[in-house]
């Protein structure tokens, strides 16, 4: 039974979905359809996700005892290298605008597709690209400096640093590739009438992260290919062997690398935004605040990258500037999260799983976000500086934040990606066990990081094994949850139950076309006279 | 509205645009934010120069007066001149006059070569003497860290933007074959636009890489 197959009841003939349009595999790895390239970066990065979880669940595995477990220093430091590197540029910065702001921002401002649907198959394929080099390093031995690549270390390694480099060069042009192409579709393909402010907040996360990614990414292009370069041929520009200085690398690393941090978010923060409005059938307690925080985040996040450096010898006085800019970046995403709260407030809630993602990010996103502040002042942080307190304060953010709002995405569209239903008891079940897998994990890490633990050492004293023990086994209920979630997801592809065009009973624009959208997206534009958030008016969608 | 829809109706493989002129805005726009991207690149660049020439001051200005004067600042001129072109090129073709535009785009790249030309000319003066970049650095006159510094800056700036300027030359002997081809006419040439602005991002560059190598001293 086609996908189609499904809606027959409406009256009218529907148009083949973007599934069925055309089913040979040279129409699949040559689309140009932004909903086909979506499913494309679905499959690269969750392969990323899977491949970086795997490489988690070994390191967690290591540190499980005191001394070597499975494997020795040099095998360790290679693990949590890859798995910064994969999780970074392979997994969360493309997932959410590759798969869903692909699939749905062309949509959402009623266009047929992106401005340049060519340059967008060749972002995936770039993407593609990018990662099998990152991964050569795999079988060229591995890569042992840390996603940083910090220097002096990097340009004297004798690991495959300049496979690595050059690999997540490639991703960050294809980042730009996407970014100019969300930028530009924003501006010119919204259809006649749709003004920015009638725009649904995801596009808006969508375009403020498009906007830091062409800003900040040439940046970090140009630190690689220059540690590259000191690490292949000896150019000594990093190198305090010939006159160079680490510092500096540090602050070009870090002009990128702290923004980098909302361009995971970010996008993030635009899933939530639509999910808290679409399950509480409330407009989001004030719509612009929203927006104008996104862009609070966007420029203040560039300004902000001295925090990860106060112990590499920074004044009192720029280490207080870089501290109260950190704080006073925290004060947009609180905006934001008092914002989704609020719109809770007298809603018709509906408890679904992506609610439930909903409110796993709040509380985790809000505990890393608390910690952030904490880690932001230059006296607290030269006691946590590179211990397992960081490690824990950043994954509450980047795993606590985008990885739940990945998943909530996932369910949240699902049934318009694929027009069939999840089983939401599964989904509830698996979300519970993400959630607390996680709260596991990390938490012990905040622990033993104020208890003196240093991050990346594969052995440590005894006195802080049973908070380890607490959090492998933490990791492995998170792992057997997003297992049970990519298990049942995969038999509701084929399996399940038809969900309708709107099964949510969603205002906002996606919603009003057909599940799954056919190829050119409608066949007659639906109406976007009533607003994306227009839950007070009556009757239900056309 | 029932506009859009009786245009996506006809056509079998539709373009996303509703009308020619979104497409050129599009193009344009993305332009612009790609030229904007390229210039963080270099703001990369200088940022790092900056920093080194408060670390190495007075290396940075005894080694800068190694750099030929007159070949910098003729190859400035050199550079002006062929996006003066480019601009006439563009203005040639919107006055429909193919021929003023051909010889213009050959005028770009005959200019781009000669600034190629220089610049090797240049770097074979500089590697003959030693002054090669990092390890290979064997300048006896000046055997300072802060030199080898600068010369290893200066090697990977103008590298990086001599391989700008190899780029928008073969863009510009891409827009000469259109113009040729009459592919490129007075009414659809938005692709001389983008690459005139592209060509003159590389004048641009140019233009902050000449004082900073060869005039500051």
């Amino acid at each position: 039974m086609s996908v189609d197959e499904g809606m027959a009841s409406q009256a009218a003939p529907r148009e083949r979905s973007f599934w069925t349009a055309d089913t040979s595999v040279r129409s699949w790895l040559l689309t140009r359809d932004h909903k086909r390239i979506g499913i494309l970066f679905l499959v690269g990065t969750s392969l990323s996700l899977a491949l970086g979880g795997l490489f988690a669940l070994l390191l967690r595995l290591e540190l499980l005892t005191p001394d070597r477990t499975i494997m020795g220093p040099t095998t360790y430091n290679k693990l949590f290298t890859q798995h910064g590197v994969v999780m970074v540029w392979m997994f969360m910065i493309p997932a959410i605008p590759g798969i869903f702001g692909n699939f749905m921002l062309p949509i959402m401002i009623g266009a047929r597709d992106v401005a340049f649907p060519t340059l967008n198959l060749a972002s995936f394929w770039v993407y593609v690209l990018g990662a099998v080099v990152t991964l050569t390093a795999l079988a060229a031995g591995g890569v042992d400096t840390g996603w940083t690549f910090y220097v002096p270390y990097s340009a004297t390694s004798l690991s495959a640093v300049g496979w690595t480099v050059t690999g997540v060069f490639i991703l960050g042009i294809s980042t730009i590739m996407s970014a100019i192409n969300f930028i530009v579709t924003t501006h010119t393909l919204r259809v006649q009438g749709l003004g920015w402010m009638q725009l649904p907040l995801f596009v808006w996360a969508i375009y403020g992260t498009a906007i830091i990614q062409v800003v900040a990414t040439p940046v970090l292009g140009l630190s690689l290919l220059l540690v590259g370069l000191d690490h292949g041929f000896k150019l000594g520009i990093f190198d305090p062997q010939y006159g160079g200085d680490p510092i500096f690398y540090q602050h070009l690393f870090w002009f990128y690398s702290h923004p980098a941090v909302y361009i995971m978010i970010l996008p993030g923060f635009g899933v939530i935004s639509e999910v808290v409005s679409s399950f509480s059938h409330n407009p989001p307690v004030s719509y612009r605040l929203i927006v104008y925080s996104t862009f609070g985040i966007s420029f203040v996040g560039f300004l902000t990258w001295g925090h990860h450096m106060f112990v590499s010898g920074m004044s009192t006085f720029d280490a207080g500037i870089f501290g109260l800019l950190s704080m006073f970046v925290a004060i947009f995403s609180a905006i934001k999260v008092f914002a989704w709260t609020m719109t809770l407030r007298g809603g018709a809630i509906s408890l679904t799983t992506p609610l439930l993602y909903f409110f796993g990010f709040m509380f985790l996103f809000v505990f890393g976000g608390m910690t952030g502040v904490a880690v932001a002042s230059e006296s607290l942080d030269v006691h946590w500086h590179d211990t397992y307190f960081v490690v824990a304060h950043f994954h509450f953010v980047m795993v606590g934040g985008t990885l739940t709002a990945f998943l909530a995405a996932l369910h949240y569209w699902f049934p318009k990606m694929t027009g069939r239903r999840y089983p939401e008891r599964l989904g509830i079940a698996s979300s519970s066990l993400v959630v607390l897998g996680f709260f596991f994990t990390f938490m012990p890490q905040f622990l033993l990081g104020n208890a003196g633990m240093p991050r990346r050492y594969y052995s440590y004293p005894e006195a802080y094994q049973w908070l380890n023990v607490l959090s492998t086994g933490g990791a492995s209920v998170l792992a057997c949850g997003l297992l049970l979630t990519l298990s049942y997801l995969c038999v509701a592809c084929v399996r399940g139950a038809p969900a309708g065009d709107n099964p949510w009973g969603s205002r906002c624009f996606e919603w009003r076309v057909a599940s799954p959208p056919p190829k050119h997206n409608f066949t007659e534009l639906p109406d976007f006279e009533r607003g994306a958030y227009a839950y007070a008016e009556e009757g239900g969608l056309p | 509205m029932s506009r859009e829809s009786a245009a996506l109706a006809s056509q079998a493989e539709p373009s996303p645009y509703a009308q020619p002129e979104t497409r050129r805005a599009a193009l344009t726009l993305a332009i612009w934010v790609f030229l904007g991207s390229e210039t963080m690149l270099f703001a990369g660049l200088f940022a790092l120069y900056t920093g080194y020439r408060a670390l190495y001051g007075a290396d940075f200005a005894h080694a800068a007066a190694f750099n030929e004067e007159w070949i910098g600042s003729l190859n400035t001129f050199v550079l002006i001149s062929s996006s003066f072109f480019a601009a006439w090129a563009l203005h040639a073709v919107r006055a429909g006059r193919r021929v003023m535009a051909l010889a213009s785009l050959c005028a770009v790249i005959a200019l781009g070569l000669c600034f190629l030309g220089l610049k090797s000319l240049e770097y074979y003066d500089h590697l003959s003497r030693g002054i090669a970049p990092g390890q290979f650095y064997t300048f006896t006159r000046l055997p300072q860290h802060g030199a080898r510094l600068f010369f290893t800056l200066y090697y990977f700036m103008t590298g990086l933007h001599a391989l700008h300027v190899i780029v928008g030359l073969s863009i510009m002997a891409w827009l000469l074959h259109r113009v040729h081809r009459k592919r490129t006419t007075r009414e659809r040439h938005v692709e001389l636009e983008l690459g005139a602005l592209y060509w003159h991002l590389v004048d641009i560059v140019w233009i902050f890489l000449w004082p900073l190598l060869y005039l500051i001293r």
